[in-house]
């Protein structure tokens, strides 16, 4: 079926209202991340900023904590903390994971088997579980934590890899390129890599929730960042104690939260069917 | 003469594209249906064959605009909503397909798919349908068939599963089949088994039977009578006998040219630059 | 000069684990086609002739048995060189969709057989796949283009140059026209036939159609349930077929005629074939499998 390049374009205009939704909302986190020490209105850490457990108001917009620290300039500056956590995470535990994956899926026989048994057992733990026990090795902190998500990420990534690489070995173009006496290196690079780039994009975005959530559940607990860094998941954290008093403590980086994986769930399912509906397209 | 028509086509005209001038899928085809005849429809990929079949039950895509009239039974089916549509499939026409993979669930074993399209259609008891489904196992040439009902679709070979399929579709005794290149993806002496079915059906139970075919062998094996079809339109069409005898449009020649005999097709081989003349 | 067998199979056995389950896909595939020569496997689903196909050019290694390509045993080595002596044999694939890299220009995608030969010079290259893509009927800035661009038979023509590009003594074509309009499948098997006088090259068909085995191949093996139950000359096979299963296959293709009872078609019985039964010689090169089951 000839495909004429109007016709590539007509699909290409129609992109998911999920993915357009989604990196709406994910753009203005990140710009608000960014943007944050200069846009929040007070300094996260200054304590008394405002009277003790203050709701909304004009003057705070998310209310206060126990300290009197005003909890929007805490939200904002927490965006910068949690995001970075899960980019850096994502970024790093994907390139790790992918390679561990396309090893495992070109290196030959015998390392396929034994990497993938690895990876296997490996992922059968609950990814927080992961990051939870690494912590505690490790000791807490931001940096720590931030490996430790990492790491619990890698065998994930492996095993999305490998299944999109393996899959796309058995097509028949990869083993026309085999016969042809392509070498495996370039063969992944070439012809796999291109071709699964997609599909990695998009699980990358759903890692990226996964990661903001083990970050926030560590912070909770008190094994991630250290307070008084306003990470979300600290802030919750701090709000523990005063669920009917001061809900907003809770109610305002849970909300952020939320948004956030939802805004790169939305992004990572609309790729998704972005990528389906062009390969249903000869 | 056949007896009377029961699909009627008149003026059939289907539209993709809803642009004014660009080309339609079918254009203006006309023709008529008997019950205890076949009539085949052969032409190449894109000679819109497909496309007017799936009109007759109302299954194009959301897309498709026709105009012209169909009637089956005498009722006109313009107006006829899903529901009726789906009542008419089944009980009046069955309906064959070309992948017997995709027509069946995975999931569920051939008595659960079988008694369940049944039970669709027409109020049965489990054990009715059952037997029903069992009967018509029988009736396609299927020695056993208790044993082929306790299967799944992927333990089955594709020549079984299309033999299920026309099973399926004519359980509920319908009087027409609407059989869309049935035998295309299967190996040719499994081919040889279901056409021959199909001529066996079309005598035993009188039914009816549009084939939609590419292949001029198979028209010319089973058809009463055949419809040449280009672009969307009928180019000739007439009992078989005659049309594939003394065929007057040239395209219907230049498709009895390409069917080549095995003969034929190894006396190209030899006219042509052979190191290992044999 | 007595023609010298390009490649030798000798009792190719081919056993699958799936699951807890073995198949047996091939037992005891023995042929020699020569250079220069068409030879045709036909068979319908389960037969294993797209599984030899795929052992002939190295993509799955036989259970038992042994191959040899120009001479050189080919079964028994290991990975590595294995590579190197199967260059020599090239496949063409069946869905002219799948078998080219979406996301590559189909210049690079020939091109890259030329410069995994060690032509590193990617000029030269681009002046080979010209010349390789007219000769397939292509034009030559074609190479630039995506293979979206092209139609199910210019796609199996790029398929084409791009086995021929490494400059093969065999080519596998495993069934190269089933996925394409009756009308195009004439072209490319004529470019087949064109193309192989040119370079001497020997073609293993494999096809489940019995008229382009016909009307390209010089000698043909019938194969059913993964042996060979009859092989020999094209047109002696097909004029004077000897064993049950080829009468059949050859009966049930549909011709103008012939007209279909409703009856059931007269098929033969088959019969049982043990892994001792042999192949007989009953006239010059057309041979019959023996059956000395009971």
């Amino acid at each position: 079926m000839i495909h004429s390049s109007a016709q590539s374009k007509k699909i290409r205009r129609q992109l998911p209202a999920t993915i357009a939704i989604g990196a709406g909302i994910a753009s203005f986190l990140v710009v608000a991340a960014i943007l944050a020490p200069f846009v929040a209105p007070y300094d996260a850490l200054k304590m008394a900023a405002g009277p003790r457990l203050s709701a909304p108001s004009g003057n705070h917009l998310f209310g206060t904590d126990d300290f009197g620290r005003d909890l929007f300039s805490r939200v904002l500056i927490g965006a910068r903390l949690s995001l970075g956590i899960g980019i850096v995470a994502v970024i790093s535990g994907l390139v790790a994971g992918g390679l561990l994956g396309l090893f495992a899926a070109f290196g030959g026989r015998h390392v396929e088997a034994v990497l993938l048994r690895l990876i296997d057992v490996l992922y059968s733990f609950p990814d927080t579980l992961v990051a939870l026990i690494l912590v505690a090795f490790l000791g807490p902190g931001i940096e720590n934590a931030t490996v430790a998500i990492t790491i619990s990420l890698i065998p994930f990534y492996a095993r999305v890899t490998y299944g999109l690489a393996v899959r796309e070995r058995a097509k028949p173009y990869v083993e026309a390129a085999r016969l042809a006496g392509i070498r495996s290196a370039r063969l992944v690079r070439v012809h796999i890599m291109p071709n699964i780039g997609h599909s990695l994009i998009s699980m990358a975005t759903l890692g990226f929730s996964s990661a903001i959530l083990s970050a926030a559940g560590l912070s909770f607990l008190g094994l991630g960042v250290q307070p008084p860094s306003p990470e979300w998941g600290a802030i919750l954290a701090s709000g523990r104690n005063y669920i009917t008093k001061a809900p907003w403590i809770l109610i305002f980086p849970g909300l952020a939260i939320f948004v956030t994986v939802l805004s790169f769930n939305l992004i990572g399912d609309g790729l998704r069917d972005l990528f389906d509906h062009r390969r249903k397209t000869p | 003469m056949a007896s009377s028509s029961y699909i009627e086509v008149r003026d059939l005209s289907v539209d993709f594209s809803g642009e004014n001038g660009a080309p339609k899928a079918v254009d203006g085809v006309s023709f008529d249906l008997a019950r205890g005849e076949i009539l085949a429809l052969v032409g190449e990929s894109g000679s819109g064959k497909t496309v007017t079949s799936l009109s007759l039950m109302k299954l194009l895509p959301e897309a498709a605009r026709w105009t012209g009239h169909i009637s089956i039974d005498g009722v006109d089916i313009a107006t006829k909503d899903r529901r009726s549509m789906e009542d008419i499939r089944g009980s009046k026409v069955g309906m064959i397909f070309q992948e017997p993979a995709t027509s069946l669930n995975p999931v569920l074993t051939i008595a659960r798919q079988m008694t369940e399209g049944l039970r669709r259609h027409k109020l049965l008891s489990a054990t009715k349908a059952a037997a029903m489904a069992r009967a018509a196992l029988l009736d396609v040439g299927i020695a056993d068939p208790d044993r082929i009902m306790a299967q799944f679709p992927h333990q089955l070979s594709g020549g079984i599963r299309q033999l299920v399929l026309i099973a399926a579709a004519i359980a509920l005794q319908p009087d027409v089949l609407l059989a869309d290149e049935p035998t295309t993806a299967l190996d040719v002496t499994v081919q040889a088994q279901v056409l021959d079915l199909l001529v066996n059906l079309k005598s035993r139970m009188g039914v009816g039977i549009l084939l939609v075919t590419h292949d001029i062998g198979v028209v010319a094996e089973t058809a009463d009578r055949v419809a040449v079809m280009r672009d969307g339109r009928i180019l000739e069409t007439g009992f078989v006998e005659d049309v594939l005898t003394a065929p007057q449009h040239d395209y219907t020649k230049a498709l009895l040219a390409s069917h080549l005999t095995l003969q034929q097709a190894l006396a190209v081989r030899s006219a042509g630059n052979s190191r290992f003349p044999r | 000069m007595t023609p010298v067998p390009v490649l030798s199979a000798s009792s190719i056995t081919k056993v699958f684990q799936a699951g807890g389950k073995q198949l047996t896909a091939l037992r005891g595939i023995s042929i020699a086609p020569l250079a220069g020569e068409t030879f045709g496997i036909i068979g319908e689903s389960g037969s294993g002739k797209s599984t030899f196909g795929r052992i002939a050019v190295g993509l799955e290694m036989p259970s038992s048995g042994e191959l040899y390509i120009e001479g050189e045993r080919v079964d028994d080595l290991p990975a590595s060189l294995r590579r190197k002596k199967f260059l020599r044999c090239q496949m063409i694939f069946q869905d002219p969709y799948s078998s080219l890299n979406p996301r590559l220009t189909i210049g690079k995608q020939i091109g890259e057989a030329i410069y995994a030969q060690g032509v590193l010079d990617w000029r030269q290259i681009r002046g080979d796949v010209g010349e390789l893509l007219e000769k397939v009927g292509l034009r030559r800035d074609s190479a630039d283009r995506y293979p979206h661009e092209f139609s199910g038979g210019q796609r199996q023509r790029i398929a084409i140059a791009r086995a021929l590009a490494p400059s093969p003594r065999i080519v596998v074509a495993d069934e190269p026209v089933s996925s394409l309009d009756v009308s195009i499948q004439a072209q490319i098997l004529d470019l087949l036939a064109s193309v192989q006088n040119e370079h001497l090259l020997c073609y293993i068909l494999i096809s489940h159609d019995m008229s382009v085995i016909a009307r390209l191949c010089d000698r043909v093996a019938v194969m059913h349930r993964g042996r060979i139950v009859e092989l020999g000359p094209t047109s002696s096979v097909i004029g004077t077929p000897q064993h049950p299963y080829t009468r059949n296959l050859l009966d049930a293709v549909p011709r103008l005629g012939r007209r279909r009872s409703g009856h059931g078609p007269t098929t033969a019985a088959l019969p049982t074939h043990g892994d001792d039964d042999n192949l007989i010689e009953i006239s010059s090169g057309h041979f019959v499998l023996q059956s000395t089951a009971m």
